[in-house]
């Protein structure tokens, strides 16, 4: 039924089973939809954050999407500005998911605000003092420059690429890509280093508050650092992901490596960052306000911020992730691979959980106790909203647009019509072959 | 920049003289048309700009003592301004007043981020979660020199700023270009019937709150009495409420200190 708009020489799933897919995540998008509308309409008080509690699930959301689709701007910036030529076979995908971690995110940031018809004001009152103001306009604009990097490769759908305007203006946005991909690394290093920032510069909370140079605190750097360590993780895990749900090959195992490599050594060397920063927090940061280390960790058997959660964010999802990644035979061993990024994106988003959520759990005046928070149906449901929304985005994409580049030759179809179709393509001159020369980002 | 004959409000409170009888509360309620829901038992999400703490020794009797510490907003200074809220607001809705050194809330153009609620250790920044919705009739009690507040705005103490922008016309009207001490209090400190809150200009020698206080200027105000303190001053806010307490677990109760510093742990 839908043939048509089909990339040529891949296969999909028959259309049925495609509706019923973007049916069931339709329902859960639908949900969380439903429960978007009441925030929007009763307010933040379907919510169980609390006056203590003024950031919670939705924060963190923002900024573990954030950190994630940091996968779109480092590998932007490996495969443009560094030149590893090799990435362009998963830079498409790059892309979308970070489109759709930004969106989630600004979406997300609409229903967090209590007066969402204010909205505006961040931008109407900037206050340049504060990382939320930097945040909102570097944010803003990097999610343009997704949009346009994005748009390209809607334009590349078999029918639309018919059209001769579109096809000429996606053409010619390709000629130029490279100057948005530098624009997203600069907008990116500030927007990631901003939002380290937020907990970095609260020096009324000694367990997010550093030190750092001029105005930026330490988690000013190590967020963007992280943000270009883990992002690639993600992209790799979700590339993953679709591989197994579609049964297919979709990138070679090259570029999954060489990103892999270099996502491994990010992470290494972030890791001895964090670690340095953490030890001269807890020893000289930490005691000049009167706390311990100790102090911000619960001691309750089975607290949620006990200890183990330091040990979980550097050891296990930070140390163990990198030398799997950076030891070869580790790394193209498929379990390990998926172990490792699976731990690198828990890591990332663990780090910004105990960035946003334990900062405000821990007690500052000495007579109070710490606070607890759980989440509400309300805001489970949003959080996961994104989730659904990402999945149809890349389900229709997947479909209906060339995002793999190296699908064709690594799944080829024995029909005589594409044999043939694809042999005329590449007899022609600047026809899409088997295995294009260029990704459909730069053709 | 600090201007010429600038004003430093602030407040001491002798936890020696308070009671713990809330009236200081209840006033600020009144003034300030703090609004609240029928039922009010989550104090997590109900507002209150003065709340009073409950603090214990935490020694067994006959040694159990307790003690009241009322705390509304504390005005922080920071270094030069920098209070922990006011440099982090997005949208600029509050404000660092160089000529009063009151804290301010704009609330028609807080857009409710809550970064302010996340930097105040104090928790004086409280969330509207709900519209308020006042008793039948009560809406021809409130304060007509008082904006109520919206869903989805955050609010804290203003000292009573109504109270000084009044005081400064009736000065205008009378021909004087400033006001009396006694012009300009705030509710609570009238309302308190121990007489435990004083408050006036910190940088006037002659205001009772300066004599009390005795801020130093050269240490970001810190006090030169010995029986008062500031809560958790070690971190740099520099606020203007200032503690009174003959007893040391008191004093001690203000801040965080390592073993080595002498800790004496407060309870609540």
């Amino acid at each position: 039924m839908d043939s048509a708009l089909i990339p040529k020489g891949v296969k999909r799933c028959p259309i049925w089973q495609f509706a019923l897919w973007i049916g069931a995540n339709g329902a859960v998008l639908a949900w969380g939809v439903f429960a978007m509308l009441l925030v929007y309409i009763k307010g933040l008080n379907q919510t169980n954050m609390n006056n203590a509690y003024g950031f919670a699930l939705w924060i963190w959301a923002d900024l573990a999407v954030i950190a994630l689709g940091g996968g779109a701007f480092f590998t932007g910036f490996l495969r443009y500005i560094v030149g590893k030529d090799e990435l362009k076979s998963i830079i498409n995908y790059a892309v979308l998911i970070g489109f759709i971690c930004y969106s989630s995110a600004l979406m997300i940031l609409g229903f967090d605000i209590g007066q969402p018809l204010r909205g505006w004001f961040i931008f109407w009152h900037a206050n340049v003092h504060s990382m939320l103001t930097e945040v909102a306009f570097c944010l803003t604009c990097y999610f343009g420059v997704l949009t346009i990097e994005y748009i390209p490769m809607v334009l590349e759908n078999r029918k639309l690429d018919k059209i001769p305007f579109f096809h000429n203006l996606s053409h010619n946005m390709h000629e130029i890509m490279a100057v948005f991909a530098a624009t997203g690394v600069f907008l990116s290093f500030f927007h990631q280093g901003s939002l380290g920032g937020v907990p970095g510069v609260l020096f009324g909370r000694p367990f997010g508050f550093r030190e750092g140079v001029l105005v930026w605190p330490w988690t000013f750097f190590l967020f963007t650092w992280s943000a270009a360590a883990f992002g690639p993780c993600f992209t790799i895990f979700i590339t993953k992901i679709t591989e197994t749900i579609t049964r297919k090959k979709l990138v070679k195992d090259n570029v999954i490596d060489l990103l892999a490599k270099i996502s491994g050594w990010m992470i290494f060397f972030y890791i001895i960052a964090k670690i340095i920063d953490t030890v001269y927090w807890a020893s000289v940061t930490a005691p000049s306000k009167g706390f311990t280390f100790w102090d911000f960790y619960s001691s309750n058997p089975g607290s949620a911020y006990g200890i183990w959660i330091l040990i979980a964010e550097l050891g296990v999802c930070g140390v163990l992730p990198a030398l799997i990644l950076i030891t070869p035979k580790l790394r193209q061993t498929q379990s390990f691979l998926w172990l490792a990024v699976f731990l690198g994106v828990l890591g990332v988003c663990l780090n910004r959980w105990v960035m946003v959520l334990q900062v405000l759990a821990i007690p500052v005046l000495p007579f109070e106790n710490w606070f607890a928070y759980l989440p509400s149906w309300q805001e489970i449901a949003t959080t996961i909203l994104p989730v659904a929304y990402g999945i149809i985005l890349i389900s229709v994409s997947y479909r209906y647009l060339p995002i793999f580049p190296q699908e064709r030759e690594l799944n080829p179809i024995d029909e005589p019509g594409t044999a043939a179709e694809a042999a005329e393509a590449e007899a022609q001159p600047g026809g899409s072959g088997p295995e294009p020369e260029l990704s459909p980002a730069e053709s | 920049m600090e201007k010429k004959n600038a004003k430093k409000f602030g407040m001491v409170i002798d936890l020696d003289k308070c009671t713990g009888c809330g009236a200081c509360m209840v006033a600020c309620y009144a003034e300030n048309n703090i609004p609240f829901r029928e039922d009010d038992t989550d104090k997590m999400l109900s507002i209150s700009w003065m709340h009073v703490y409950r603090l214990n020794n935490g020694k067994p009797f006959p040694d159990y003592e307790e003690c009241f510490l009322p705390r509304p907003c504390q005005h922080c200074e920071g270094h030069h301004g920098h209070s922990p809220c006011v440099s982090v607001c997005p949208a600029t809705a509050t404000d660092y007043d160089m000529a009063t050194g009151i804290v301010s809330q704009i609330y028609p153009r807080c857009f409710g981020c809550r970064y302010c609620m996340a930097a105040c250790p104090y928790h004086v920044r409280q969330f509207n979660w709900w519209d308020p919705i006042w008793p039948d009739g009560m809406e021809q009690m409130l304060n007509p020199g008082v904006s109520v507040r919206m869903r989805g705005v955050v609010e804290k103490c203003s000292f009573c700023i109504q109270r000084y922008q009044a005081a400064k016309d009736q000065a205008y009207l009378e021909g004087r270009r400033e006001i009396e001490e006694d012009e300009y209090q705030t509710a609570c400190t009238q309302a308190c019937p121990a007489g435990a809150i004083t408050f006036g200009d910190l940088n006037n020698p002659e205001h009772a709150v300066h004599q009390l206080a005795l801020p130093d200027p050269r240490h970001e105000g810190r006090s030169n009495n010995p029986l008062a303190f500031r809560l958790l001053e070690r971190l740099g806010t520099n606020p203007k409420i200032y503690y009174l307490s003959s007893r040391e677990w008191v004093r001690r109760a203000g801040d965080n200190y390592l073993k080595a510093e002498f800790k004496t742990k407060a309870h609540s």
